[in-house]
């Protein structure tokens, strides 16, 4: 996973409340077994005018142009601001690897669904929640301002405004832990390897028909 | 102080609380499908890791597979989209390559992951129960603590036995009183998402209680708990009764004899306290609540088979409002019409949340000796397993479907998330018994109302929207 510490970025609309995770990657992109090249089919349906495919050359296909993401002042953004309940639904990882494919590292909301805030943070992708007030603002200067960018400084917790004014915002210590290092947290549960073994002897002593052979 | 069924549940799977808020959870079973499932083997084999317990796991393919008896006759082979195929496949390969349990495409167990499970005994009361599936709140209703997880998490649940989790919040919603004839589990869901929104249950464990949902048949909780995610929570509860312990006695992966009696004294215990405490409590009136119908592109989007399309001027906020003008626009529907008004093209019958028995009964029972009516263009009925489906036959389900002209089709997840053949075209409006109305969900450009079976019955018949009471009442 790409450490996440600091990021300087220009910032891009989502501008809707309750964008699902079937919104930000349709359903015929799950059919991959891959983790990669979701990023041209983010917001398939918002960003082109036709139905796309998996795994066809997304260049040539009718552009939306009145969906913001594809203005040309955004391009090129890396952070999103969205509005609350941002990736409700279906539990697909490929709604934070659509995100990254498609450059952005960082997204900011009122607020987010659960599983789709921990598939970021085990994606190298910084969910920041702030208060509903204070997103409205940032909605109103990315708007006025072309160009409008932010720094986010995940180790300060601090969204540094263009002005020079910050932001404090909140992570939990883990998933901050895990974004700042890149960490593998696979690998962080297989060094208590011994405890969960412990635990599972217990367990099966316990409900020893949950540690019964499924035959099929 | 008491507890609730959810901090026993925690606390019985708790390997180890850290001082940062997280805690490592054992994970007693993992449902397995080929969706959300490649890329965590493809880690797991990167990482020269193997699966931690093989018998935690259990894998049956259903998002991709086709529905058209025809084509599942030539097995995988049938399945003509390419990229589908591979997927599939691929689901075949890793459980053969890692000796995980999977039920073939073919085989007669097979299904909707959440129908499969709970069908098959392979999800017990008690357990800790993930899936790359947002539905596994469905496994709740057994009184057991099921969550879906993402890719990473499905990968950390193979190779560890666990998963990193910070504990929920405990929200009761207590439903009392007496249903009304015709209003269902679906009905009790949509009302409570109408109700606290489809954020409502962030963060939270949502335990459903009550003297309706205890009247609920097991079909009927698990459509409920299905439903869970729907309002924002990813875990959904119903406390283990009499029903409870006779359903699961009767499945084949049930516990026997000596641990049988083992098991019964331990989930007994699988209730809330009397005086636990919950960090929020809803209470509805059953006997209020009417047979409900989506209008727009969230599920909270909902009201009443009697009620409108809301207006404008109905919204508190602007947000509000933008969201009601782009719904409205992205479904065709005029603000302020009768639900009544609304005449779908397609019905669909199915999906993890109503595909069970019980629900192609209700259908059933309204279907019986007439017709959909001639605006439906397409009516599919897809039972979620092929026990479900052989169930049904044996009672002359299906020749009630077929002879009212619908379509009877071989069990998958199939229109709800139109990952197969099975989707809608632009424009199209569908009833639909499935659990997301969102933009593009049932295909690109289509339109969804959720509904109970006997609400997509109804709306067969009638051409539109109608008060599933009316029809069996009158005959029509």
């Amino acid at each position: 996973m790409n450490a996440f510490q600091r990021l300087e970025g220009l910032v891009a609309p989502m501008d809707r409340a309750n964008v699902d995770t079937d919104l930000i990657i349709p359903k015929q992109f799950l059919k991959s077994i891959r983790r990669t090249g979701f990023g041209p089919n983010l917001f398939d349906e918002l960003r082109y005018l036709d139905e796309g495919q998996p795994d066809s050359d997304c260049s040539g296909r009718p552009l939306n142009t009145e969906f913001p993401l594809n203005f040309p002042r955004y391009q090129g953004a890396s952070i999103l601001l969205a509005r609350e309940n941002f990736g409700c639904g279906s539990s697909r990882e490929h709604a934070p690897w659509a995100l990254d494919g498609a450059g952005f590292r960082a997204i900011i909301a009122p607020s987010f669904a659960d599983i789709f805030r921990s598939n970021c943070f085990k994606n190298g992708l910084l969910p920041i929640a702030l208060e509903a007030k204070r997103v409205e603002q940032l909605f109103t200067q990315m708007y006025e301002t072309e160009g409008f960018t932010l720094v986010i400084d995940l180790e300060q917790q601090v969204i540094e405004m263009p002005d020079g004014e910050t932001i404090a915002f909140e992570t939990e210590d883990f998933g901050r832990n895990c974004l700042l290092n890149g960490l593998d947290d696979i690998g962080i549960t297989l060094q208590n390897e011994a405890v969960i073994r412990d635990f599972e002897r217990q367990h099966q002593a316990r409900f020893p028909w949950v540690f019964e052979t499924l035959e099929v | 102080m008491g507890k609730t069924l959810y901090d026993k549940l925690w606390e019985s799977h708790l390997v180890e609380a850290r001082d940062d808020g997280t805690a490592l959870i054992y994970i007693d079973r993992q449902l397995l499908h080929e969706v959300t499932s490649p890329q965590a083997f493809e880690g797991l084999r990167l990482a020269g890791r193997q699966p931690w317990r093989i018998s935690a796991n259990i894998a049956v393919p259903d998002h991709n597979v086709s529905t058209k008896a025809n084509e599942r006759a030539q097995g995988l082979a049938g399945v003509k989209d390419q990229v589908s195929r591979i997927q599939l496949q691929t689901l075949d390969d890793n459980c053969a390559e890692y000796q995980i349990p999977e039920i073939p495409l073919n085989d007669v167990r097979q299904g909707i992951v959440h129908v499969m499970g709970p069908e098959q005994g392979a999800t017990l009361p008690g357990m800790t129960i993930v899936c790359g599936d947002s539905h596994t709140s469905t496994h709740g209703a057994m009184g057991a603590l099921a969550h879906g997880i993402g890719t990473s998490e499905v990968e950390h649940a193979l190779a560890t036995g666990c998963l990193i989790q910070r504990k929920m919040k405990n929200f009761r919603v207590n439903v009392e009183g007496e249903l009304s004839v015709g209003v269902t589990g679906k009905d009790i869901a949509l009302a409570i998402v109408g109700e606290i929104g489809t954020a409502g249950g962030t963060g939270c464990a949502i335990e459903f209680a009550g003297s309706a949902i205890r009247g609920l048949t097991m079909e009927g909780r698990m459509t409920l708990c299905n439903m869970a995610i729907e309002a924002g929570a990813r875990a959904g509860l119903v406390a283990v009764d009499e029903r409870t312990l006779q359903y699961v006695a009767q499945t084949p992966f049930a516990p026997r004899e000596a641990q049988w009696e083992q098991a019964e004294t331990y989930w007994r215990t699988l209730h809330s306290d009397d005086d636990a405490v919950f960090d929020r409590e809803v209470v509805l009136d059953a006997a209020l609540i009417q047979p409900q119908v989506t209008w727009g592109t969230s599920p909270e989007m909902v009201t009443a088979v009697s009620g409108r399309v809301p207006r404008l001027e109905d919204m508190a906020t602007d947000t509000a409002r933008q969201g009601l003008e782009r719904a409205l626009s992205y479904m065709g529907l005029e603000p302020g019409m009768s639900i009544t008004d609304i005449r779908p093209d397609v019905i669909f019958i199915g999906s993890c949340t109503n595909s069970r028995i019980e629900d192609m009964r209700a259908a059933a029972a309204v279907l019986k000796g007439k017709q959909v009516a001639k605006n439906i263009t397409q009516a599919l009925v897809v039972p979620g397993s092929g026990l479900v489906k052989k169930q049904a036959e044996a009672e002359g389900l299906d020749q009630i479907f077929k002879d009212a002209g619908m379509e009877w089709r071989e069990p998958g997840c199939s229109m709800c998330l139109a990952m197969n053949a099975d989707k809608l075209e632009p424009g199209q409006r569908c009833a639909s018994t499935s659990n997301r109305n969102f933009e593009g969900r049932q295909g690109f450009g289509g339109r969804t109302h959720l509904v109970s079976p006997a609400m997509a019955a109804a709306a067969a018949v009638a051409g539109h929207f109608t008060d599933v009471r009316d029809v069996m009442e009158n005959g029509l």
